[in-house]
């Protein structure tokens, strides 16, 4: 990505699919009207996604019937998939809004091991474990902010800002940690985000929060449109009078947050704060948002998708260690994955866009 | 512009950030991984000490290994310095501890032009430091070699290794007591980064050391030694498992994760055996109230060990306790596995993950 890579992103996906009425193949399969319906739908638009989660839930299903369909499997890998979960959704405003955060796994490790120093450890013994919490969302934010200023005002490709972050985040991680992984002795912690609500653990609890939240922000504010105008055409969307800089600064905080809280629910599964933690995030985090279907150049996004990409990797390693499969297995098969999916993906997409 | 150069770009962006955390993963890999672990020998009061301990001619050793960016690493420079402090005829010159090949390189060349009395090395890469280690042997300085061994046998005087096998035997075998006859015990082991050879040793010493008693590992699973990693291995084997009588776990760092998904779980039908030895999975076996009933370990005093033989060599002694003449050429450290009775000779020299 180079500076003059913006009016390129702008221009293409969105606009070129809606172009031209001119008869081909695919406009006379799209008449059918099932596919009309089911294309027109969310789930349409997703389509490639259920499909492909479907199969992996039937090839679970058939190679260990019992251990699979089960309420505490299925509780176990929502809670597996409930980090990268919100910090993919965080991912999905940036890459939406035309930017990306290759640092989102360092700031987990920062905030974590910031929100588990000793120094924030006592003071919350002092007084409420929330001072952890709020460490860990303060860091997040406040390296989202670093990022987002660099991108908008210091006019630094996010890619090289981000990736300069991810350098210096986990770095200052370590330094903090002294590379040592922290524990948290903070009982009420572990008793509040380590619980279940009515068999539902909690992090599975804010993951759904985050998701909602998330979906709304995007499809049904200003702030989201925005967000779309941004990521579509960041010239139209500046002439149309939205601050743009004001925005980008916004979405990077925004996905900042969202490791914040990322990093407190990873605190919570581990019991511990450490500089390792989020390793490579930024790329499961990537490949979640991208198969899901928002645009890798900006100004389509869909936060269902993401999510079920999320879903399908965090399912796929289960289904893999149901039947005791390696890890070299299961990277052969994410991969696959990957690229059904986007095809699928790219077939559905094109029969839906059109009016 | 372009639904042609679109894809390219982003095939661009995504192969570069893929390359580029390939990058770092490797980096962490490399820090992370190595075996972690504990430490035991010295320090007890077991360890060495007759007439080779008096005072002799003043010696000056060189010492040199990697950034100590993890628990077992920072304990293998911490202890090497505590054991050249007992002897008051050894001046230890410390290089400062580094994961650039050429920088632990020019730390050797110096200790050669320094004309010191030996070099205790712990390499980066065993590989990478074999040429000036040769170079230091042939300039008359005698080598150390620790932990991970150099390409060519002329490279050190004497080699003190690990046992990533043995390891992987002592947890086998003590599973293997545990259980006792029951033919159908599910065993499930937690290993580390699969692909590195240290894992595969571990992982096949545990294999031979169960076959020995009729077992097999029921499920594998591998984690990355980090916290996380493990806490997700874990978490997805114990669903995969519904009944499990005994788990090994590689590495007591990932171990911290391991133990959470378990108490997440709420199971208790089986006992977890460790790895490397550190010093809180120590504590835990001496509470005596956790599933964690041993660990096998990994010393994290072998640096200790080298500056010990440096001395000898360097004074022209021999090991007291062996009729030979002269020092060992080559000390591979046994795997000791610590439980509750046996712990407290061992948590002196835990390291602290």
């Amino acid at each position: 990505m180079n500076s003059n890579s913006t009016p390129a992103q702008v221009s293409d996906p969105v606009g070129s699919k809606e172009t031209p009425p001119q008869t081909s193949p695919e406009d006379n399969r799209r008449d059918h009207w099932a596919l009309r319906l089911l294309t027109a739908s969310s789930a349409g638009r997703n389509l490639g996604l259920v499909l492909a989660f479907g199969l992996l839930c039937l090839v679970g299903y058939a190679t260990a019937p019992e251990r699979f369909i089960d309420v505490d499997n299925f509780m176990t890998i929502l809670r597996l998939a409930s980090v990268i979960g919100v910090v993919s959704i965080g991912m999905t405003f940036v890459i939406t809004g035309g930017g990306i955060d290759l640092s989102v796994g360092a700031i987990l490790a920062l905030s974590s091991v910031w929100a588990t120093t000793l120094a924030t450890q006592t003071l919350a013994d002092d007084t409420h474990w929330i001072v952890m919490v709020s460490t860990a969302l303060l860091v997040g934010a406040g390296c989202g902010l670093v990022n987002g200023l660099l991108v908008a005002y210091g006019k630094v490709v996010p890619f090289i800002a981000t990736l300069a972050m991810l350098a210096s985040a986990r770095g200052l991680a370590e330094i903090l940690s002294d590379r040592r992984t922290q524990i948290i002795t903070a009982q009420g912690f572990a008793d509040f985000f380590r619980a279940d609500v009515v068999g539902v653990p909690v992090l599975v609890i804010m993951f759904a929060l985050v998701a909602i939240a998330g979906w709304v922000l995007l499809n049904r504010t200003t702030f989201g449109r925005r967000t779309f105008a941004v990521g579509g055409n960041i010239e139209a969307a500046r002439l149309a009078g939205i601050n743009v800089h004001r925005h980008t600064v916004m979405l990077y905080v925004l996905v900042g947050v969202c490791c914040g809280i990322a990093a407190i629910m990873l605190m919570a599964r581990t019991t511990t704060g450490s500089s390792t933690h989020g390793t490579l995030y930024e790329l499961d985090a990537i490949a979640a948002v991208v198969i899901g279907g928002t645009l890798l150049s900006g100004g389509r996004g869909t936060i269902g998708g993401t999510v079920l990409g999320v879903l399908i990797f965090t399912t796929l390693s289960n289904v893999f260690t149901m039947n005791n499969l390696s890890i070299s297995a299961q990277a052969v098969a994410k991969g696959v994955i990957i690229v059904i999916a986007v095809l699928l993906q790219q077939r559905f997409a094109n029969r839906s866009s059109s009016p | 512009m372009s639904d042609r150069t679109l894809p390219l770009r982003r095939r661009l962006l995504m192969s570069t950030a893929a390359m580029l955390t390939i990058g770092v993963v490797a980096a962490g890999c490399t820090s992370n991984t190595p075996e972690a672990v504990n430490d035991e020998t010295s320090g007890n009061q077991n360890a060495a000490s007759g007439s080779n301990d008096e005072t002799g001619e003043t010696v000056t050793i060189g010492f040199s290994a990697p950034a100590a960016d993890h628990g077992w690493m920072a304990q293998i420079t911490a202890a090497a310095k505590a054991e050249a402090e007992k002897f008051e005829d050894v001046e230890l010159v410390v290089a400062e501890g580094t994961n650039d090949v050429s920088v632990q390189i020019s730390q050797v060349e110096t200790f050669i032009n320094d004309q010191v009395d030996a070099i205790v090395l712990l390499p980066f890469d065993g590989a990478a430091l074999t040429p000036v280690a040769l170079k230091a042997m042939e300039s008359g300085i005698p080598v150390i070699n620790v932990d991970r061994e150099f390409e060519s046998p002329f490279a050190a005087r004497a080699t003190v290794l690990g046992d990533n096998y043995g390891m992987g035997v002592s947890a086998g075998t003590y599973i293997c007591e545990q259980i006792g006859d029951n033919k159908d015990a599910v065993v499930a082991e937690i290993a580390g980064i699969d692909s590195l050879p240290l894992t595969q040793d571990r992982s096949q010493g545990f294999a031979d050391a169960l076959s020995d008693c009729g077992l097999d590992v029921d499920n594998r699973v591998a984690a990355e030694f980090t916290v996380e990693s493990g806490e997700r291995a874990a978490s997805n084997l114990l669903q995969a498992a519904p009944q499990i009588d005994a788990i090994w776990n590689h590495d007591d760092d990932q171990g911290v994760g391991v133990m959470a998904a378990i108490e997440n779980s709420g199971r208790d039908e089986f006992f977890v055996v460790g790895g490397a030895g550190s010093r809180n999975v120590m504590e835990a076996i001496q509470s005596g109230d956790s599933l964690i009933q041993a660990t096998v370990v990994y010393p994290a005093t072998q640096g200790a060990d080298g500056i010990r033989l440096a001395r000898l060599v360097a004074q022209d002694k021999a090991l007291t306790d062996l009729v030979e003449v002269e020092v060992p050429r080559k000390i591979v450290l046994y795997a000791p596995v610590v439980t509750e009775e046996n712990v407290e000779q061992f948590l002196p020299t835990a390291f602290q993950s």
